[in-house]
């Protein structure tokens, strides 16, 4: 047997139970003894006991040493708490709450575990399982006969606790001149339609005398005020004060109950109950409640409002302020009505307060307004548990039935932290608590671009791929200059991108300028060539970033210069790329054509050589690009679409440029933009190219730079405007039409989405840098324009003479 | 946690104030009706739209020198207002929990205004009232 480690709360309650089951004091108890009614209390299955008892090995042993029993209770905790029965459980389940043993006889178990355990959850359970002893006792107190004491005291007396059951026997007397006065009144007169019953009441008083309960006390005090007009308390004070005795000393015994066990649970818990007692309404009053009510509120299932309320009970004479804290009290869900039950309570309050009876911080148990589930049992309580207590301990707690033993517990918990009625209350009150709710949880919402779906196009489709060609181009020509990443990732995945190398991409590359793994080019593949050159595109570019996910691509940016690259560039791309090569490429959207063009007329041609070149170069290098095909593929598609004019070369050219720009831009990609900005550029790039070429893959920077670069030079060739503008618009283009146009198949991957924004981001702040660099050339070679032009004027008229 | 709590009736006479005996308690009365200024002035500065969209919780009232007491403001659609006096040299509290001071506060209020016994205007005597203001200034000790 495993050796068993028990804390301190258990180790005591072990103990204590084993020495109640060890009756014979032989430090040996017989199985068939109080183990088992103690394990049958615990309220599990038959097989359960049967194999917890075979695994604290009592079966083997034949009787429950003191071993055993305390494993035998450690797994009966652990069959409780819901986990399996296991050996190895016993020192391996933390924090596990003592086992609970729900049954009369387990009364002393139940209030010494209830004394034992040490956090509020064994308590609440524990002192639920209580069956109320207590309470019976006291309920015993008020009645008359000791008879009905007896046998409950008897009960009580089983238990260790029989001390604290004696004291509750000391008001018994009391009972006896409260149906004396019960009696006086029954004179009682009628002038008020209370008065109606109260010779109902007396004689139904003395009818209750032989009863138990202080209920029957209880109910032969009430009468009196209702027949005393509801004014004169003569009778009523005498009796009033030992009435108020009455739950002093309920309470006086509660305290020497609740000091015996230091729970706080079954404290407050006796405390209701006493409490119970004197609250509850007998069925007479209830009776004579619900006729009040009637007329009021002929519907006994409607409310009283409240202006009807306050003229009955001022009737009362009660001063407003009492009046006010018994509306209180009793509307219990804050509406401003009163129901049945409510109203019932309330008269109760008011009864009891004309008797002298302080009105309680909180309403009893008895007189709150039951649950559905309750009310049966309450009822039932009611009318049982005044004629007999005697009846089974377990039947009766008093006010809520045992089916709900928690409840009967949470109830004055609740009842006493008012904390949870206000939450109560402020759910169900005014909108303006969820508001303010909603007020307040909503600005604390963190910013997660998570969050928010980024729409995505999920169907491919080549008009949207066009679209965002178009769009990108555009915004392309502005971020030419800063990508010589691009081709880099290509580079690396030339294997994935070998068979999509004609695939048109165009649209891809300039969407693909994230760097990410625009895995949504998984979903590509199944799509036109379009779709699956920007797949391998964007795998190339996962080649930069780790995950291959598809981001999204980045919202098209809506760009004035579209309409330029539109009506020029893409014409001319079109044609330029038809009449290129690229088999498989279908419309080629114009990605940033057009921008470098109008600059590019101006441009020097000084230009062109260089990105010949350039270009020369880059030819030299392509066969070792042929095989990262691929990667040229989409970069020269977007190249194409980008530059407008770029592809006009070979494919092999176009493809690889994209590698080769790619790679420059891997290299190098700010001197990729220093370049851009300088005449010299060109030839930079195209050195940087070269070596780029080489060194595939090294820096993971949007492929786009260098496609466009290419598509650059190859405009270059194709017509005389080498420009940097012209290159950096093909380095925009490549770089967005590496991004993923269309964020077809990302909706799937939220992550993929994610990343994909990210990586959008870095790249929409490179095109921005991209950008405002742009701006500066264009600023530059606006004033060289203006300074040719200068010269040209000055020029001129001496043509003219 | 809450030093002083005081409702104010829409006439700006006080239905209810209490504070904690520690400290002399006419200072608090006299720091709840120089604020009684500020949200006046709060209210007609927002108010110029419609009442409802002007929103319940004031805030923080105005800075002041002695930066452990610091007073908050709430006004109710029927312009009855909330000003709690609370001191700071504890934890601070936090915005969101002063909003949940003063939520609690209205709740309770409202509850003390569905009792038919109560008549609006009269000092606000509701032991549950007074218990869940002890409450809140307890708490945070």
């Amino acid at each position: 047997m495993e050796g068993l480690t028990l804390s301190d709360a258990e180790q005591k309650y072990y103990s204590d139970l084993f020495s109640y089951c060890d009756i014979e004091s032989t430090k040996k108890v017989v199985v068939n003894g109080r183990v088992l009614e103690l394990f049958r209390a615990a309220q599990l299955p038959n097989d359960v006991v049967l194999q917890i008892m075979e695994l604290c090995g009592a079966t083997r042993l034949g009787y429950f040493g003191r071993s055993q029993f305390y494993i035998a209770l450690k797994l009966v905790a652990v069959a409780q708490s819901g986990f399996p029965l296991r050996v190895e459980s016993i020192n391996t389940v933390k924090d596990l709450p003592l086992p609970r043993f729900v049954a009369s006889k387990n009364e002393q178990e139940s209030r010494h575990a209830a004394s034992y355990s040490s956090d509020s959850e064994n308590q609440g359970s524990y002192s639920g399982v209580i069956p109320p002893p207590p309470g019976r006792g006291q309920v015993k107190k008020g009645s008359v006969s000791h008879d009905t004491v007896q046998p409950r005291t008897s009960a009580d007396a089983q238990e260790p606790a029989s001390p604290v059951v004696s004291p509750q026997q000391s008001p018994p007397t009391s009972p006896h001149t409260w149906r004396k006065h019960s009696r006086h009144p029954s004179g009682g007169n009628s002038e008020r339609p209370l008065a109606g019953p109260g010779p109902f009441w007396s004689p139904f008083g003395e009818a209750q005398s032989g009863s138990s309960a202080g209920d029957a006390v209880w109910s032969g005090h009430s009468p009196p005020p209702p027949q005393e007009n509801w004014v004169s308390f003569a009778d009523t004070p005498p009796t009033s004060t030992l009435l108020t005795m009455h739950p002093a000393s309920v309470q006086d015994q509660t305290t020497v109950r609740t000091v015996a066990s230091a729970t706080t649970a079954i404290e407050i818990r006796r405390q209701s109950s006493s409490y119970d007692d004197p609250w509850k309404i007998t069925d007479e009053q209830r009776q004579y409640y619900v006729n009040q009510f009637k007329t009021i509120q002929p519907d006994l299932n409607g409310f009283i409002p409240g202006s009807a309320a306050k003229e009955f009970f001022t009737k009362s004479k009660l001063p407003i302020l009492e009046l006010s804290h018994i509306w209180e009290l009793s509307d219990f869900d804050k509406d401003g009505a009163l129901t049945l039950d409510e109203f019932c309570a309330a008269f109760h309050l008011v009864v009891a307060r004309k008797n002298g009876y302080d009105l309680p911080e909180k309403l009893p148990e008895s007189l709150m307004p039951k649950l559905i589930d309750l009310e049966d049992s309450a009822d039932v309580g009611d009318q049982p548990g005044e004629v007999g207590y005697s009846g089974s301990p377990a039947e009766a707690p008093p006010s809520k039935s045992p089916s709900m033993p928690s409840l009967n517990q949470t109830w004055p918990e609740l009842n006493q932290s008012s904390e949870q009625w206000e939450t109560f209350s402020e759910r169900s009150s005014s909108s303006q608590t969820l508001t303010q709710f909603d007020s307040n949880i909503a600005p604390a919402d963190p910013d997660t671009a998570i969050v928010h779906p980024v729409p995505i196009r999920m169907t491919p489709s080549k008009i949207h791929m066009q679209e965002m060609e178009l769009k990108r181009t555009g915004s392309g020509k502005e971020a030419v200059a800063d990508h010589t990443n691009p081709t880099s990732p290509l580079l690396v995945k030339p294997s994935d991108l070998l068979e999509e190398n004609k695939i048109n991409s165009s649209v891809k590359f300039a969407s693909g300028n994230t760097v990410d793994g625009y895995s949504s080019s998984d979903s590509f593949t199944s799509d036109p060539e379009q779709i699956g050159s920007n797949v391998t595109r964007q795998r190339s570019h996962s080649g930069t970033s780790p995950d291959n996910t598809a981001p999204p691509p980045p919202p098209p940016r809506p760009q004035p210069s579209h309409s330029r690259s539109s009506s020029l560039d893409m014409n001319r791309t079109f044609t330029v790329t038809t009449g290129q090569q690229q088999a498989g490429v279908v419309a080629h959207p114009p990605a940033v054509p057009p921008r470098p063009q109008p600059s590019q007329a101006p441009g020097p041609a000084v230009h062109r050589p260089v990105d010949a070149d350039g270009l020369i170069t880059h030819t030299s290098t392509s066969p070792q690009q042929i095989p990262e095909q691929p990667n040229f593929a989409d970069f020269s598609q977007f190249e194409v679409f980008a530059a407008s004019n770029v592809n006009d070369e070979q494919d092999d050219e176009a493809e690889k440029h994209p590698e080769v720009l790619p790679a420059e831009k891997a290299s190098d990609p700010a001197s990729s933009l220093r370049v851009a900005k300088t005449d010299s550029k060109t030839e930079e790039k195209t050195a940087a190219s070269a070596p780029a070429n080489v060194s595939k893959g090294t820096t993971p920077l949007a492929p786009p730079p260098k496609p466009v670069r290419r598509r650059l030079k190859s405009e270059d060739e194709l017509r005389p405007e080498v420009d940097e503008h012209t290159q950096k618009t093909g380095v925009l283009a490549a770089v967005l039409a590496s991004q993923p146009s269309i964020p077809r198949s990302v909706g799937k991957d939220k992550k993929a989405i994610q990343a994909s924004i990210r990586r959008n981001k870095e790249t929409n702040t490179v095109l921005a840098r991209l950008n405002s660099e742009l701006q500066q050339q264009l600023k530059d070679v606006l004033e060289e324009r203006i300074s040719l032009e200068v010269q040209l004027e000055q020029l001129r008229p001496f043509s003219h003479l | 946690m809450a030093v002083c709590i005081a409702v104010i009736a829409k006439e700006n006479y006080p239905l209810y104030i209490r504070s904690t005996p520690t400290e002399n308690e006419l200072k608090f009365h006299y720091m709840v009706h120089t604020s009684l200024d500020v949200v006046d002035e709060k209210i007609s500065a927002m108010g110029k739209a419609l009442v409802d969209q002007r929103e319940l919780y004031l805030g923080l009232l105005y800075p002041t020198e002695d930066y452990k007491l610091c007073r908050y403001g709430y006004v109710t659609n029927s312009k009855v207002k909330f000003v709690m006096v609370v001191d700071s040299s504890n934890t601070a509290l936090r915005d969101n929990e002063i909003r949940s001071m003063f939520r609690k506060l209205h709740n309770s209020y409202t509850d003390v205004m569905c009792n038919p016994f109560y008549n609006p205007g009269d000092r606000i005597q509701s032991r549950a009232f007074d218990n869940m203001v002890t409450s809140m200034m307890i708490q945070v000790c």
